[in-house]
């Protein structure tokens, strides 16, 4: 066990209790994190992958139940207690989701939502909490970020909502940035920038990146280790370069086989 | 909670068989005064399960009779409203456009008419009858369910079978008979059921206040009437039809909630 | 051999009307589309969102109400149609939807919702042929035909797919129109419904307009490509052409953002190829709609738009384009 593992699961299982019988989304599975990679999970729907962010999060629906272990820098966060956990979450770990839309409260405006990080996981006062969201938005790229901060999610397009999240995500300056599916509801051009810009904010921070996808291609840009998870196990795990070139598993052989790949030109 | 469901379904039709076949089966029935018997309270051994009413009639018999009146009018009345919205309302939304608004505005105007006021006049105009009850009272509780099947309609209308439908050939009725209304049934259930217990409150008002069925004929309402005029001496005589009354309209609910749920996430899918 | 092309559409424009800022505006979702296409031929489609791909569709179909234009499909009038003329149309030229699931009617058997068509747009199928040919197109599209008692969401995502192909298909149409068909299937499901419409279109000869936003996936089907940007037509060309040679600086970019599943090449461009993001639909930019974006922008792309025009193997709408290397 590396002893620069920020994050180390082991024999992780979860699952889901419904009225039809049990549903296993993960099961038994080991891994690390170590400080300052980028991890990337690939794995199709069904996969666990989701759940597997979920369950680092603490964010498990009531129905699930997680067994064994997932220590952060020592400590247990499998049944740790709401209190502790929030003074984790958002700002030791962070999370980037899907869709930004449904993500982002459609109530608030941007510099509302950036500043409340800073209000309660730093402690800032409204004034500088509003001044660090602004600078982050400057730091993720937001044009104008005076007039954006004051407009409301629905005002803003797909990119820029998910670079608002990237801010949120940056505010408390975390150590680990959980990323569920950040480029899949975007277009092509959006998600390239999208890409560049965590990659950009993973070595500006120092922070380690667990982000899961099930486009190949995205870790392929991003990836410094690949895993690849199916019906709630992982079924590989290595460098992104042996993964992609020299494959193990049969299903990770299938997967990269199944990509139509573009022939670009040169 | 599917059991409860079970149970409150199970009330009602213990409850509407009952009232089905108990007063055929006993010797008293709910018309005939009997001075002798007057006013007594209710009693085990007396052969009077709920008592008398001030005419000596059997309460248990009244209370039964009252109870098949109300289902009759309830059921009677929700199905004519829930008819004439469905068509109502399914219409306005697949037509849209100025068609939609015309008809819609008809729905706000019927709605802005005060029901009590409206009763009164058609009692006055056409007498007391049952039939009178029936129209009156379907022709005010189709207004919910035609709002809420236009609203459905219109969701209904975007989604992409509803396109793909298009694309292989249906139109006009075929679309409306055959992917429309499907569609509609569950929501259109759901209401229905809930439309009876507003419906049975309706009766029982109207009839309370007067305006409802005729003397001798019990409802539900009538017998609320007479027992709260004889509160204080009497009181059985209003607990048992308002605690018939409670049943029904609890069962009916709770019905109507079960199958909300029953139906709903196989809709969402 | 027949010379004249089995779709051709001058000029097309659709717009829709939406409420901005207290206003009822128009909002215009495709300008002056020109296109073509030939019999047994397959030409894909390719747009971000907002391009209006998904609004072509909508339009040749009849969904949507073009605001003008002409369409020719086999030299009739396709925006003329009505009644039972469109009716008689639609077994001509038909469509898959994107989300298999959602385009079929939930209370609805499959093979009810198979048969449909043939009721309506083939009256002339004999009756009890009819139910061998459900049949057969579902062995066709690789489900088997006891399937089709069951509803919808008893089948996964690609299966119900498979069921919109073979229902697009059952009516012997000449024209298919794909409207982002993969976009909602799982990585190897995306695959097999790929190789599936592949092999269909080889074995049936059918002629496609291939509607997507994966480029991969337009590479393996189509013969030639479109690209449309905000409601306009950035270029045209041969599928090789396009991907190997593009002439348009859109074309370039999107080629560039593409991901690719292999390290060595992804991380060698690093950097996002454009910046920017897309601009109102309601107020597209004047002059060229791509120049906000555009490395290669120069003044005379705010003034005058760029009119398709051949440069090399494409047809393409830049006035720049010999400089896009």
């Amino acid at each position: 066990m590396s002893t620069d593992a920020l994050l180390q699961v082991a024999g992780l299982s979860v699952r889901y209790e419904t009225d039809h019988g049990h549903i296993d989304a993960i099961q038994e599975l080991d891994l690390d994190l170590i400080r300052g990679e980028c991890l990337g999970i690939v794995g199709e729907s069904g996969s666990g992958k989701s759940a597997l962010l979920l369950a680092i999060m603490g964010l498990l629906a009531s129905t699930a139940r997680a067994r064994g272990s997932i220590r952060f820098r020592g400590t247990e966060l499998i049944d740790l207690p709401t209190r502790a956990f929030n003074r984790l979450r958002g700002a030791r770990l962070a999370m980037i989701f899907q869709d930004p839309l449904s993500a982002l409260n459609p109530y608030l405006r941007v510099i509302d939502q950036l500043s409340e990080v800073a209000r309660v996981h730093l402690r800032c006062a409204r004034r500088e909490a509003e001044r660090r969201g602004l600078e982050l938005m400057a730091s993720v790229h937001i044009n104008e970020p005076d007039r954006r901060a004051r407009q409301y999610p629905h005002e803003l397009s797909g990119g820029m909502r998910q670079r608002v999240m990237i801010a949120m995500a940056l505010m408390a300056e975390p150590e680990i940035i959980l990323a569920d599916e950040p480029t899949t509801a975007l277009d092509a051009t959006v998600q390239a920038q999208i890409l560049s810009l965590l990659h950009e904010v993973r070595v500006r921070s120092g922070a380690s990146l667990l982000l899961v996808t099930h486009d190949l291609g995205v870790l392929a840009q991003l990836a410094d280790r690949v895993g690849v998870m199916r019906a709630g196990r992982l079924l590989e795990l290595a460098s992104c370069e042996q993964l992609f070139y020299s494959p193990t598993h049969p299903y990770t052989r299938e997967l990269l086989a199944a990509m139509p790949k573009l022939r670009v030109p040169a | 909670m599917t059991r409860g469901v079970w149970i409150a379904a199970g009330v009602l039709l213990l409850t509407a068989l009952c009232s089905l076949i108990v007063p055929a089966m006993s010797s008293y029935d709910y018309f005939t005064p009997h001075l002798e018997l007057v006013s007594r309270p209710p009693s085990w051994t007396g052969g009077h399960l709920l008592g008398t009413d001030p005419l000596g009639r059997d309460l248990l018999i009244r209370v039964l009779w009252g109870c098949r009146i109300s289902l009759l009018i309830a059921l009677v009345a929700s199905f004519m409203s829930v008819l004439i919205g469905v068509v109502w309302g399914a219409t306005a939304g697949y037509l849209g456009g100025g068609a939609d608004t015309v008809m819609m505005r008809i729905v706000d105007v019927f709605y802005s008419v005060p029901f009590v006021p409206f009763v009164i006049v058609l009692t006055v105009l056409f007498g007391h009858s049952l039939w009178l009850m029936f129209v009156a009272i379907g022709a005010v509780s189709w207004l919910d369910i035609a709002r809420i099947v236009r609203g459905e309609t219109l969701s209904l209308k975007r989604r992409e079978f509803i396109d793909a439908a298009r694309v292989a050939g249906a139109g006009g009725a075929r679309m409306i008979f055959r992917h429309i209304v499907p569609n509609l049934l569950g929501v259109v259930i759901v209401y229905a059921t809930l439309t009876v217990p507003t419906v049975i409150l309706f009766e029982a008002f109207m009839s309370f206040l007067g305006v409802g069925v005729r003397v001798p004929l019990a409802s539900l309402g009538t017998l609320l009437a007479d027992g709260a005029a004889d509160m204080q001496a009497h009181p059985h005589l209003l607990l048992a039809p308002a605690c018939m009354l409670t049943v029904l309209v609890y069962c009916f609910n709770f019905l109507g909630d079960g199958l909300r749920d029953l139906l709903d996430p196989r809709r969402a899918r | 051999m027949i010379d004249t092309p089995l779709l051709e559409v001058r000029n097309l424009s659709v717009s829709f009307s939406v409420r901005h800022a207290g206003r009822t505006a128009r909002l215009p979702a495709l300008r002056e589309i020109d296109l073509s296409l030939s019999r047994g031929e397959t030409l894909g489609i390719v747009g971000e969102s907002g391009s209006g791909k998904s609004t072509l569709a909508r339009t040749l179909l009849r969904l949507t109400e073009a605001a003008g234009g002409t369409v020719r499909f086999d030299g009739t009038d396709l925006l003329a149609l009505k009644g039972r003329s469109l009716r008689r149309m639609r077994a001509r030229l038909q469509m898959i939807f994107q989300d298999g699931g959602s385009a079929l009617d939930p209370r609805q058997r499959i093979g009810a919702a198979l048969e449909e068509p043939l009721q309506t747009l083939r009256p002339e199928w004999p009756a009890d042929g009819r139910d061998r040919r459900v049949r057969e197109l579902l062995a066709r599209v690789g489900l088997e035909p006891q399937q089709a008692d069951r509803y919808p969401h008893e089948f996964s995502g690609g299966q119900a797919q498979r069921i919109g192909i073979a229902r697009a298909l059952i009516v012997e149409p000449e024209l298919v129109v794909c409207d982002e068909p993969l976009s909602s299937l799982d990585v190897s499901i995306k695959a097999q419904i790929a190789g599936l419409l592949l092999e269909l279109k080889r074995g049936l000869g059918l002629s496609m307009l291939f509607i997507a936003h994966d480029l991969p996936a337009v590479q393996l089907l189509s013969d030639r490509v479109l690209v449309l940007y905000l409601g306009r037509v950035m270029e045209t060309a041969g599928c090789e052409a396009l991907f190997t040679r593009p002439r348009h600086p859109y074309t370039r970019a999107l080629l560039q953002s593409a991901p690719v599943p292999d390290p060595r090449v992804a991380r060698s461009r690093a950097v996002a190829p454009i910046g920017g993001e897309l601009p109102s639909a309601l107020f597209p930019p004047s002059g060229c709609v791509f120049r906000t974006r555009c490395p290669y922008a120069v003044e005379r792309c705010a003034i005058e738009l760029p009119l398709p025009r051949t440069v090399g193997d494409s047809v393409v709408a830049c006035h720049r384009a010999e400089d896009v290397s």
